[in-house]
């Protein structure tokens, strides 16, 4: 580990001064102003913190280190939100890098959500650690690294640097999930996620490799003025499907789910609550960005098809799970499903709608996650149906939590579930899309049974065998607060958070007459570096 | 003209060791007479004015793929070679053949293509345009690189290391 943070650190010392030499180059501002690093300082930050725990992980002793570990990337993770509200000052809006990163309410969003939901998992890991026996320097580096990818592919206009991002927060969830190591089952897990999710970001660089054969572009603000333009090429078509292939296998959305169920079962609880949700959000950042900010063609039947199948397969699939993490995975592909419905709306609605699930799922399955973290115990013994029964009554807080948290995914009403679907199913009625309409109310009544399922056997049913339950500890009290506050409030006052989802529909459809707006952000941002 | 010479001197030397390469027996030996062809072929590219690929051919191949050669080499532990009737039959046809679509490949090239003397610097590819597009245009994902690349790094650290080491045992504590 030593050598990695070496040849890490030579690596950046050599770029820095080769940065310096190409400014002799004729061309005019050579060298990163200060507000281009403005424009990702919460990956900055998140990077930072990441090396500091692998830098005092060696010199701490090994059992005693988890606790302090955990407290630097929450430290971290609170910064990075700190650092997103700082970014989001309208001084620092706009393009940095030269056309890489675009600061903006849409990217805030989602830095904003990706740093909570990290600062979530971190709370839930706290002790989760010392129970599972799991050695935590590289768990919360990983974690934290992640977080920097995810961060990036939200405000990344440029798809090279979108796969990179991809590639990085794809790869820290692929060894996450490997990290119970006594586990046969968690190996084969991250094996599984390994091999398919490579095969699936091959499928992402080949349709980056031949948008750019079409365009001769890998920006996306050039690329939709290309496509504006007309340059309507069967590469177009064939770059977009490769390009939905490689995205919809990181947001599980049938028919790329197959490697979902086993890949959530064998995961550490808290990581299966970190990537069902901020990888996610991220690629779905992403698919936003390229569906209605590029204005690429022929989506409109790819989102059709697959979310109509990702809903129906994964409420069908979910209904005979006796797993509880196997069940959720399969709610998590319905729930991909659900969002994408999303994105065959008007940018009008579909965006806010979209970003408004993000959120509400994201606060809502974090915290089945966390409930079923604790509850699963050391080498995660109680994952099945039966070992919640009569949990309502040794540990009524804990049910009464997952309870609020299975209703949410249903979605009752005075939850963040309800005004999710509500969104989506209003945008897509109002883009006249019955047909798939239909099938997601249809879906929505099934996937009730199964979560009320897991309600009626926690509170109807006597256990058959007395499982331990201890005591909620401090750490993941937090995470449950946090994120049971975040579940009613997007579900009583949702407004605000929708206004604000709103605000992003003209960032994104605005700069589709882009190299105008482009070049005078960035001359702005020239003019404010001087 | 010390061009034309050093270009000849490193093009027989580059002959010179993938003739090497082929008659030697052991493949440790074989192995160190392509890093010679690899690095003569180097020169040759810098000699042509292609400093870019004459880098990178160090870097890539005389560097990384040798180093790999090499290691595999000594994993399986490779003896000598072994004389068969196939390969004195293959000898025995592939040298003449070799010879005949050598000369067909340079007459070929010297008299039907339209070749005409260019200069040095005319071709693209500098290492200043690269430079330009690494360092400038594409300067955030060549950075953001190095973090893929670390947490690789850690990924094999935690993946590689027997559980024992990862999840301490709870009856020590």
């Amino acid at each position: 580990m030593m050598a990695a943070m070496i040849t890490a650190m030579t690596a950046t010392t050599l770029k820095a001064p080769l940065a310096m030499f190409s400014a002799t180059a004729p061309l005019m501002p050579n060298i990163p102003h200060a507000a281009d690093y403005i424009r990702i300082l919460p990956e900055i930050v998140l990077s930072i913190f990441g090396m500091v725990i692998m830098f005092v992980d060696p010199l701490m002793d090994e059992r005693k280190s988890q606790k302090t570990l955990g407290g630097i990337a929450l430290l971290g993770a609170f910064a990075a939100i700190a650092a997103t509200l700082f970014q989001a000052q309208p001084q620092y809006v706009g393009l940095g890098f030269w056309n890489m990163v675009r600061v903006d309410n849409f990217s805030s969003f989602f830095h904003f959500l990706v740093a909570a939901i990290t600062a979530v998992v971190i709370l839930t890991s706290y002790e989760y650690m010392e129970v599972q026996q799991i050695r935590a320097g590289e768990y919360y580096g990983l974690i934290l690294f992640g977080a920097v990818g995810m961060s990036l592919m939200s405000s990344a206009v440029e798809l090279v640097l979108i796969f990179i991002a991809l590639e990085i927060s794809s790869i820290s969830t692929y060894v996450l999930a490997g990290f119970r190591r006594r586990a046969s089952i968690s190996s084969e897990a991250s094996v599984k996620y390994f091999l398919l999710g490579s095969f699936a970001t091959a499928f992402f660089l080949y349709g980056v490799a031949l948008m750019f054969g079409a365009t001769g572009s890998t920006s996306i603000s050039v690329i939709a003025e290309k496509l504006a333009a007309g340059n309507h090429s069967l590469l177009v078509y064939a770059g977009v499907a490769l390009m939905f292939v490689g995205l919809g296998f990181k947001v599980a959305a049938a028919p790329f789910h197959v490697w979902t169920p086993d890949v959530y079962e064998g995961a550490p609880s808290p990581v299966v609550g970190f990537m069902s949700t901020a990888p996610k959000a991220a690629v779905f950042a992403v698919l936003l960005r390229i569906i209605f900010e590029a204005h690429v063609p022929g989506t409109l039947w790819l989102i059709w098809v697959a979310a109509a199948l990702s809903m129906t397969i994964g409420n069908i699939a979910a209904l005979v799970q006796n797993n509880v993490k196997r069940l959720l995975a399969y709610s998590s592909i319905a729930h991909a499903g659900y969002l994408l419905v999303a994105f065959a709306a008007l940018p009008a609605n579909g965006i806010p709608a979209a970003m408004f699930y993000t959120a509400a799922y994201a606060a809502m399955n974090i915290g089945a996650f966390a409930v079923v973290s604790h509850f699963a115990n050391a080498g995660e013994r109680y994952v099945k149906m039966e070992d919640y029964e009569g949990l309502g009554r040794r540990s009524p807080i804990l049910a009464a939590t997952l309870t609020i948290f299975l209703l949410s995914l249903i979605g009752i009403p005075m939850t963040g579930g309800f005004f999710a679907k509500f969104y989506v199913f209003s945008a897509i009625a109002q883009a006249h899309l019955t047909g798939l309409l239909i099938i997601g109310v249809l879906n929505s009544a099934i996937g009730a049974y199964y979560y009320l399922r897991i309600i009626v056997v926690m509170y109807m049913r006597e256990a058959q065998e007395e499982v331990p339950v201890t005591p909620i500890p401090v750490g993941l009290g937090l995470a449950l607060a946090l994120s049971l506050g975040a579940t009613i409030y997007l579900g009583v006052v949702p407004n605000r958070v929708l206004i604000y989802a709103q605000t992003s529909v003209s960032e994104l459809t605005s700069s589709s007459a882009p190299i105008a707006s482009g070049s005078q952000a960035n001359s702005a941002m020239a003019s404010d570096g001087h | 003209m010390l061009h034309l010479i050093l270009f000849s001197v490193f093009g027989l030397i580059c002959v010179a060791g993938a003739v090497n390469l082929l008659v030697q027996s052991h493949p440790i030996n074989s192995a160190l007479s392509l890093v010679v062809v690899m690095g003569s072929l180097a020169v040759e590219y810098l000699l042509l004015g292609a400093e870019f690929v004459a880098a990178v051919q160090v870097i890539v191949y005389a560097g990384a793929v040798m180093v790999l050669f090499v290691f595999v080499i000594m994993l399986l532990n490779a003896g000598a070679e072994e004389h068969t009737k196939g390969s004195i039959i293959a000898l025995a046809l592939g040298v003449p053949g070799m010879l005949i679509a050598a000369i067909l490949i340079a007459w070929v090239l010297v008299t039907k293509s339209g070749i005409h003397p260019l200069s040095l610097n005319a071709l693209p590819g500098h290492p200043k345009d690269i430079a330009q597009l690494l360092f400038h245009d594409f300067l955030l994902p060549f950075e953001v690189t190095s973090i893929l690349v670390l947490i690789a790094i850690m990924g094999s650290v935690v993946l590689a290391s027997r559980p024992e080491a990862i999840e301490h045992s709870k009856k020590e504590s």
